[in-house]
């Protein structure tokens, strides 16, 4: 009896164990994936890397400013599409989505937000690229807005249901109709959460790749010009990832660092908006 | 504050005498036009997936008619010939993503059970957050870091060992050049270990705590109450955040196509270069010159669509069944 005690004791010892380890393996890989952009980026940061352009392949030297503002702009445009409508739509959800369309948009959502984005990038393709004739910074914005709208839908949903339903009915009580009180109560007092969710979406875009290849396209000059291709982080570092030279690979990997952490920064943001208005936290 | 206006008399007799608050009657238009306002703007998200379906589907249809079912079971990619069989694609996706499942789910489920049932409280935030945010690297930055990282570290650590070990299974034939199955299998796990991880937590922590007391009240050791009562309580929660990975993993683009090899061609070998249906329109899309080649990869998209919002739906309404109606997963980050 004794002994068998002892053995089940041990199990239970060990597989703790085991899962503490698999634990530090998983930060483990994210230490070392972090460490190496620092170790092989920083090097290659000063101050020409973000101010210059491009040079021609094979030289040294240059930059990824024109990379910098089109991410900028890009996911700027994104989300100036993206939010209003995945905020609209989590509102919806939030305030009548009790019923069938409100199941069937929360699951549209669901599914959406599971879409491989190079199928949405193929689609803005044939929404915006084919119908113009040629690739535009437009079509990148419109395809990484649809990638937004569901998960930003979702998280204001999530937020705006968490404001108590006595503050809302208190206002109602108060005489205020009701879109008033959606509005300028509920709404609110979820701002922190819903903003919170708006920096995530922004975030999760702001490295997106694969819906950019055949709507922004890339390219090697400085534009600003939201009409025509327009080269981004993600894609510079795809481009100079892969290609050929030892100068590419030096840039790819400064440019793979400032993605990194300019994502990290909005991840953070995000993290203390949340915290600086405990109201909204779970 | 204010006080309740009153409205002018005049608008009340229009209204339907059926009507039982009069003095709101005006009121109602502010909210008609808000709660309108929002419908349309959530009925943006079926239409969008309505037009999606029909985009693809419209694109693709050419070479639907063309090649039928052929598409699917033959093998022969050649655009110069005009004949198209994406059967390496599917193989090469479904069998990268399982690859990545097999290192995934044990990781992920460890991290979820040891910061759910084990861990020190003060350790729990600060770790699931870490793990969060291997979500947050773009997967264009875990392509780079594949290549130079990860492959080399396989090719000098990983590879000789396994084969001296497993080098007789029909899995670990042929030279190893880096660009593989293996390669691509080990950055999707990393990639999809988040997820999985996210949505297993929450699941494990929507457990009743009196499953724990019960099984620990009855004796059990701590894991023999994790083991027996927990994780078979979760059970479809967790199976639901294996498949969501799972759905993250087939759908997932660039870090697969810098690292998986990019061959057309089914082999069992893990060592060996495969493709994938995300990398084969990655790569070939802007080099379709024929109107055949392009709808041909349309239907590629078609096809993965399919199987994702297959896979992701299985994979809600499971966690749903769990943790009814939140958004586990949507915002793993």
């Amino acid at each position: 009896m004794s002994a068998r005690r002892l053995r089940r004791r041990i199990v239970s010892g060990a597989m703790t164990a085991l899962v503490a380890a698999l634990s530090f393996v998983a930060v483990l890989a994210l230490v070392f994936i972090l460490g190496y952009l620092v170790a092989k980026g920083a090097s290659s940061l000063d101050w020409s890397f973000f101010v210059k352009n491009p040079v021609p392949a094979g030289q040294s030297g240059g930059g990824v400013a024109n990379a910098i503002v089109g991410t900028l702009i890009i996911v700027g445009l994104a989300a100036l599409i993206g939010l209003p409508i995945g905020i609209g739509t989590g509102l919806y959800l939030a305030e009548y989505g009790s019923g069938r369309l409100g199941w069937t948009v929360r699951f549209v959502a669901d599914v959406l937000n599971g879409t491989p984005s190079i199928v949405v990038g193929i689609f803005a393709w044939t929404w915006l690229v084919r119908p113009m004739g040629h690739f535009s910074a437009l079509a990148g914005s419109v395809a990484l807005a649809v990638l937004m709208v569901p998960m930003i839908a979702r998280t204001t949903e999530e937020m705006v249901r968490l404001v108590p339903h006595s503050l809302r009915e208190a206002a109602l009580a108060l005489g205020y109709p009701r879109w008033r009180t959606s509005l300028r109560i509920v709404a609110r007092t979820a701002l922190a959460g819903i903003l919170t969710g708006c920096l995530v979406g922004v975030a999760r875009i702001a490295g997106e790749t694969a819906p950019l290849l055949f709507t922004a396209l890339g390219n090697l000059n400085f534009t600003t010009s939201i009409l025509q291709p327009m080269q981004t982080l993600s894609l510079q570092i795809f481009t100079y990832g892969t290609g050929p030279f030892d100068e590419w690979h030096r840039l790819a990997w400064a440019a793979a660092l400032v993605l990194m952490g300019l994502v990290l920064v909005l991840a953070l943001a995000a993290r203390w908006a949340l915290r600086s208005r405990h109201g909204a936290a779970r | 504050m204010t006080t309740l206006p009153i409205e002018p008399p005049a608008t009340q007799p229009s209204h339907a005498p059926t009507y039982t608050r009069p003095l709101l009657v005006g009121r109602n238009t502010g909210d008609r036009l808000y709660r309108a306002a929002l419908t349309g703007l959530a009925l943006s998200l079926p239409l969008l997936l309505l037009a999606l379906v029909f985009e693809l589907g419209a694109s693709a249809w050419p070479a639907i008619t063309r090649f039928g079912f052929r598409f699917v079971w033959t093998s022969v990619w050649d655009p110069v010939a005009g004949v198209f069989g994406a059967a390496p694609m599917i193989f090469g996706t479904i069998a990268s993503s399982l690859l990545a499942l097999l290192f995934a789910v044990p990781l992920a489920l460890g991290v979820a059970i040891y910061l759910t049932e084990f861990s020190p409280k003060w350790l729990r935030q600060p770790v699931a957050f870490l793990v969060e945010l291997l979500a947050a690297i773009p997967s264009v930055v875990y392509g780079v870091w594949g290549i130079y990282v990860l492959i080399p570290f396989l090719r000098s650590y990983v590879v000789p060992p396994l084969r001296a070990v497993l080098g007789w299974t029909p899995f670990l034939q042929g030279v190893f050049y880096g660009n593989s199955l293996l390669a691509g299998g080990v950055i999707l796990a990393i990639m999809i270990v988040p997820y999985i991880a996210a949505v297993s937590r929450e699941v494990l922590l929507a457990v009743p705590s009196s499953q724990r007391e019960a099984a620990l009240g009855m004796g059990a050791t701590r894991w023999e109450a994790v083991w027996t009562a927990v994780v078979p309580y979760g059970r479809a929660g967790l199976i639901g955040a294996v498949i969501l990975g799972l759905g993250r993993a087939l759908g997932e683009t660039m870090a697969v196509t810098m690292l998986i090899g990019n061959r057309h061609d089914i082999g069992v070998s893990v060592l060996q270069p495969a493709y994938t249906m995300a990398a084969a329109i990655a790569n070939e899309f802007s080099e379709a010159t024929t109107d055949l080649y392009l709808s041909a990869l349309f239907e590629v998209g078609l096809i993965l669509f399919v199987i994702t919002v297959a896979v992701n739906a299985l994979a809600r309404l499971m966690i749903w069944r769990v943790a009814r109606g939140t958004a586990v997963g949507s915002r793993a980050l």
